[in-house]
């Protein structure tokens, strides 16, 4: 029974796999992904489709993004969700970065732990307790504000800008973390040796090795950001529609062949900046 | 330079996570008013004792469980069989079931209202097989299965990916070694490759769970009246008239609540798994 390692652990894989439960396996993960894909596909076939109904064939046709392309409130939305989804990345990144940094470096081991907890509030609480608890956030501000100042500022993409990056500085932490841990320490060590300052050593050291870790996790913010709908329907105003805002109120007044193209053009978006992070973390 | 580096963050999060949670905790202890009213009562907590709430409450509760459930169901023999391919059709396979993590969700939640309105895919491909006449329909959308199966499949990826990491830890020697050693093959899945892998199914339970309970999007456009979830009120009582901010803030908090319960067992039952394991 002495095989050599590699023959005993490709045996073991494939051993498991065979007997009546094979077949079973397979059929799960065929219907798995026809479950997964089969709704996108229907979605995006549809929005190509000349009939008037999101469900009914009626020849090849450009029409519904031609629609698209002339809407001025998707048009709108677009420029409302990048400017957002800018601001996040930029301000979670930064935010992000340094909490990771600092909680790495934070002698105290028990503190480090208060605030890694701290941390991972946003990650876990549900989006609808985030939105409400901010409208209401910023509902007393506002009404704070008019009392003292009267004045009365609006909720609009300022204050998506400050919900959103409270729950992405998280995230960026979390990926950041991950980059800092397989980071070697003694490089920090050899450069404080050589006489260098600590803003030198983060800025010559840290920063340059964690780098990849900072983009990608500015990419997921970015991400994030865009696709977020629960907490941008709390706070955002009537003047900050974004994208998936825009998507809910179009569904809201029916199915159209016209979301559709919308549906497709986001999911393009999503892949490609999948896509772009998978070639960010390859990148070593 | 420590300190510069976590204020920041710390005042950030603290000003648009923490304090709005406190917020919420003081709004719920007052007074019903349009919309605010700064009298301090327990009336909104009295308030949810309404039999309607709680059947809202409960179905959240329990469709939360069959999501989760469902996904395991699917989701642990997906993981399992993409573990066992070979390297590159592996990596596809695994980018593939994470996809649609990264899709937007409004977009995933529609497409299932167009596949299941009716005269939608579902129906005329039901007629094509022959289950329905010309002109009938399956009736799917606005009913708690339509609810149930668009979470499913909206969560499905979060699933597999704890089980996709716990399972391509799993060393399968030991899976060898219990047959060895006398085990059929159901036996070793569930004393040997289930207690190892456990960690990953809670993890993955609990990333299904938490979002299922809160969220109002799926049972907003396929689930009708009878199948509004605790989410919808939440959203209702907050941005639709009669407005209830007290009420609307003490189901989220009951939301939280629940949350936590899930939480506390998760980390009971990792480390029970760990003893086993």
């Amino acid at each position: 029974m002495v095989r050599p390692l590699q023959t005993q652990m490709t045996h073991v894989r494939r051993g498991v796999l065979d007997g009546f439960i094979a077949p079973l396996l397979v059929l799960n993960a065929l219907l798995a992904y026809s479950f997964l894909y089969l709704p996108i596909a229907v979605l995006v076939l549809f929005s190509f489709s000349a009939s008037r109904y999101a469900s009914i064939w009626g020849g090849f046709s450009l029409e519904w993004y031609a629609k698209l392309f002339h809407n001025p409130d998707i048009a709108q939305a677009l420029l409302n969700s990048l400017l957002i989804a800018a601001a996040t990345t930029l301000i979670a990144t930064v935010l992000g970065t340094l909490a990771a940094v600092g909680l790495e470096r934070l002698p105290d081991r028990r503190r480090a732990s208060h605030y890694d907890a701290a941390l991972t509030l946003p990650i876990l609480m549900p989006d609808i307790v985030q939105g409400i608890a901010l409208l209401l956030f910023f509902v007393l501000v506002f009404n704070a504000l008019e009392y003292v100042l009267d004045w009365r500022p609006t909720l609009g993409r300022t204050t998506v800008i400050m919900a959103h990056a409270a729950f992405a500085i998280s995230y960026v932490a979390v990926v950041v973390r991950a980059r800092l841990s397989g980071m070697d320490k003694r490089l920090e060590e050899a450069a404080m040796d050589l006489g260098a300052n600590e803003w030198q050593v983060f800025q010559r050291i840290t920063l340059p090795l964690i780098w990849p870790g900072v983009l990608s996790g500015g990419l997921l913010a970015f991400t994030l950001s865009l696709d977020e709908f629960v907490i941008t329907f709390f706070t955002s105003g009537p003047g900050a529609t974004t994208l998936p805002i825009q998507v809910w109120s179009m569904v809201k007044r029916g199915v159209t062949p016209e979301i559709n193209a919308l549906s497709t053009l986001m999911l393009l978006a999503s892949i490609a900046l999948v896509t772009l992070s998978v070639v960010l973390q390859r990148r070593r | 330079m420590v300190l510069w580096c976590l204020i920041p963050p710390a005042v950030w999060l603290g000003l648009f996570a923490f304090l709005p949670l406190g917020i919420i905790i003081v709004i719920s202890l007052t007074e019903r008013g349009s919309p605010l009213m700064w009298q301090f009562t327990l009336s909104s907590y009295v308030r949810l004792a309404d039999p309607l709430l709680l059947t809202i409450v409960a179905r959240s509760l329990w469709m939360a469980c069959a999501t989760t459930a469902l996904c395991l169901v699917i989701g642990y023999p997906l993981a399992y069989f993409i573990v066992q391919q070979r390297a590159p059709v592996r990596t596809w396979l695994y980018f593939l079931t994470l996809l649609p993590l990264w899709a937007n969700s409004l977009v995933l939640t529609y497409a299932w209202m167009v596949l299941l309105r009716v005269d939608g895919m579902a129906d005329q491909g039901a007629r094509l097989v022959g289950w329905l006449g010309t002109h009938e329909s399956l009736n799917w959308l606005y009913t708690p299965g339509a609810v149930i199966v668009s979470m499913v499949y909206w969560y499905l990826p979060f699933m597999a990916y704890p089980i996709y990491g716990s399972l391509e830890k799993f060393d399968w020697r030991l899976f060898e070694a219990a047959q060895d050693l006398g085990a059929t093959r159901v036996a070793a899945f569930f004393k040997v490759l289930l207690p190892l892998t456990w960690p990953g199914v809670l993890a993955g339970s609990l990333l299904v769970f938490i979002p299922a309970v809160g969220n109002f999007v799926v049972p907003q456009f396929l689930g009708g009246a009878k199948a509004a979830l605790i989410g919808n009120v939440i959203q209702e009582r907050f941005l639709s008239q009669p407005q209830d901010w007290p009420l609307g803030s003490a189901l989220a908090l009951v939301v939280m609540l629940v949350i936590s319960l899930a939480i506390w067992a998760y980390f009971k039952f990792a480390r029970a798994g760990d003893a086993v394991g």
